[in-house]
């Protein structure tokens, strides 16, 4: 039973960050229709701007946190303005390249700036707490309570606001968006600045339990591919359930099947999946 | 010169550098340089048939590569076949491997199909890495031998290693004009400008996609070999997504959907990464902006973007031009 309730901790962990990465790209490729394979070295570049704020300035880590999720919405803006705005009328697999470009070029800037190294980041919360007789360190219930408090607050913005109305718009349908007046480009802005900062928050909670090294985005961006690929590319409320299966499936994995083969259990899940469905689990029709 | 540069005269010139190479050089360092840039041009070629010409971008490429590379690499350290035998079941693997995943996945469009070709690529990564067992894990294969000598030709000096993979080479590219020249070509082009227009006019889809991919992966399973059987170590590395990146680099900028453009990206991108060699660890901090760029302002890459340079001049002049 322990183990068991160990397990769903250990999901509802998983869960949340990829739950986060994944509402990020699923809100672009909502807007834009182009894949971002830069989103993993966003979440990496998030992780090493904290890292750095926190070794080498001795910020609180949720100073960190904030000071890093700001930087890397610039960057995501700035590779929306350089790289994707330019594009946006390129059809078939060139900004699919340009992302892969992005991509290489972050994850070679941060290996020349903060070396290949693995590094560990300290927290402020090392303490174990005993929920009624399973342990669970600090940093996991931590995790869990950020990302799933964010996931409700951007369910809010999209759903509550004007401002997150225009994104639900752009995502249904560009050309009637602008026809009531919405201003695209504000909008595709506004978005790669959301998904930036969800990837740099995510980093920033998970960097502590894990490490921060330059490749460390690459297995998270594609269990966050296989993740919107599930819950219906452009979909909020798919991610973040596509996210929980994924982070379930790999904690019981690991702890029924193997750890050695736990980061395969995903990727087996999806051509199980679109094998037999090739529009995914929740998508109402394919592409 | 649109005519010069596909003629049979262009293709002789090329050949004959590569043949006059080692005497040009006479250094053993850039002879190996030059022999690995013929196995990855052999892989790209195979790249550019899937994506350049029938609009399928395939990330697990690599992991095909790989595939061929362990055939070799398990069937003659492991179980003592030949290397010339197990290079041509280095082929057959990736074909027969290339049906299945060749039917699952291009049933999906687009990005799904890309993005799934990624999950494949890293099943076929991790397992190599962790089936211990079959493929070594990650210590990799050691002390794979060299191509058998074939009557009296030897395979043990570079000088001669060099001139087997240019004869590959040559066939490799041989072949693929072959084939983008007929019919099948066409058809595979013609996928590529739109489903719905192809199967317009009575094209199978599925049959020819999967076909194509087919072929695709087994040039990449015959330069997996190759590289085994010249390298004679591999490890999971073999695998990893970055080469299918430095493949799509090295078809991006000689031109998607030529077989000219792959051809010299492949041979000219490593020897500006070895001009860069100061940058060796970096070297995406340079190329990844370049590969932005052309994107962005040379999409059809230098041989492409010349072929429609000189299609619009002949148009102004009024001259017919030959279609490709």
């Amino acid at each position: 039973m322990d183990t068991l309730l160990q397990q769903i901790l250990n999901g509802l962990t998983l869960g949340g960050i990829y739950g986060l990465v994944a509402l990020g790209l699923t809100l672009v490729y909502g807007i834009l229709h182009v894949p971002n394979f830069a989103h993993g070295a966003f979440y990496m570049v998030g992780a090493f701007v904290s890292f750095h704020a926190m070794n080498a300035w001795g910020w609180n880590y949720w100073v960190a946190m904030a000071a890093s999720a700001l930087a890397v919405a610039a960057l995501a803006v700035a590779s929306e303005r350089l790289v994707f705005h330019p594009l946006r009328k390129a059809s078939g697999i060139h900004p699919m390249i340009a992302a892969i470009g992005v991509l290489l070029f972050l994850e070679a800037a941060a290996q020349a700036l903060w070396g290949a190294d693995f590094q560990r980041m300290q927290t402020p919360y090392t303490a174990i707490v005993d929920l009624g007789g399973i342990t669970a360190p600090a940093q996991r219930l931590l995790i869990i309570a950020a990302a799933f408090a964010l996931m409700v607050a951007l369910h809010l913005f999209l759903t509550r606001t004007t401002t997150g109305a225009t994104i639900i718009a752009m995502a249904q349908n560009r050309e009637g968006a602008s026809l009531v007046g919405i201003d695209a480009h504000r909008v595709a802005m506004l978005t790669f600045a959301i998904s930036g900062a969800l990837a740099a928050v995510a980093a920033t909670l998970y960097a502590p339990i894990n490490l921060v090294y330059p490749a460390m985005g690459h297995l998270v961006i594609t269990k966050a591919f296989v993740i919107i690929i599930l819950g219906g590319m452009g979909s909020v409320p798919g991610a973040i359930a596509g996210g929980l299966i994924i982070g379930f499936a790999e904690s019981f994995g690991a702890y029924y099947v193997s750890t050695d083969y736990k980061d395969i259990i995903a990727f087996v899940l999806l051509v199980v999946i679109l094998s037999m469905r090739p529009q995914g689990l929740f998508a109402k029709r394919g592409h | 010169m649109r005519r010069f540069i596909d003629s049979h005269a262009a293709w002789g010139l090329l050949l004959a550098a590569g043949l006059a190479f080692p005497w040009a050089t006479g250094n053993d360092y850039h002879l190996t340089v030059m022999s690995t840039a013929y196995i990855f041009a052999i892989a790209t070629l195979g790249l550019n048939l899937i994506t350049g010409y029938t609009g399928q971008l395939n990330l697990a490429h690599a992991g095909f590569m790989a595939v061929g590379a362990y055939t070799v690499g398990i069937l003659t350290v492991d179980h003592g076949w030949t290397f010339w035998g197990a290079l041509a079941l280095s082929g057959a693997v990736c074909v027969a491997l290339g049906w299945f995943i060749g039917i699952v996945s291009l049933r999906l469009k687009g990005h799904y199909f890309s993005i799934f070709t990624l999950c494949v690529g890293y099943i076929m990564f991790l397992v190599i890495e962790k089936w211990e067992s079959l493929t070594h894990g990650t210590v990799g294969i050691m002390g794979i031998p060299a191509p058998e000598p074939i009557g009296a030709l030897a395979f043990e000096s570079p000088l001669a290693l060099y001139y087997l993979m240019l004869a590959f080479l040559v066939l490799a590219v041989w072949v693929m004009r072959r084939i983008v020249k007929s019919l099948l070509g066409r058809t595979f082009i013609a996928i590529r400008n739109g489903d719905e227009l192809a199967e317009a006019l009575g094209i199978n889809l599925m049959r020819n996609k999967v076909l194509a991919f087919q072929l695709s992966v087994c040039y990449a399973g015959l330069a997996g070999g190759l590289y085994a059987g010249f390298v004679r170590f591999i490890g999971p590395g073999v695998a990893g997504v970055e080469h299918t990146f430095d493949m799509m680099i090295f078809m991006l900028v000689g031109g998607l959907g030529t077989v000219l453009g792959p051809l010299l990206g492949a041979l000219a991108m490593p020897w500006l990464t070895q001009s860069l060699q100061f940058l060796q660890e970096y070297r995406f901090i340079v190329f990844g902006p370049i590969l932005v760029a052309l994107v962005i302002f040379l999409p059809h890459g230098v041989v492409g973007s010349f072929l429609a340079w000189q299609a619009r001049r002949d148009a102004k002049e009024g001259k017919p031009h030959a279609q490709d």
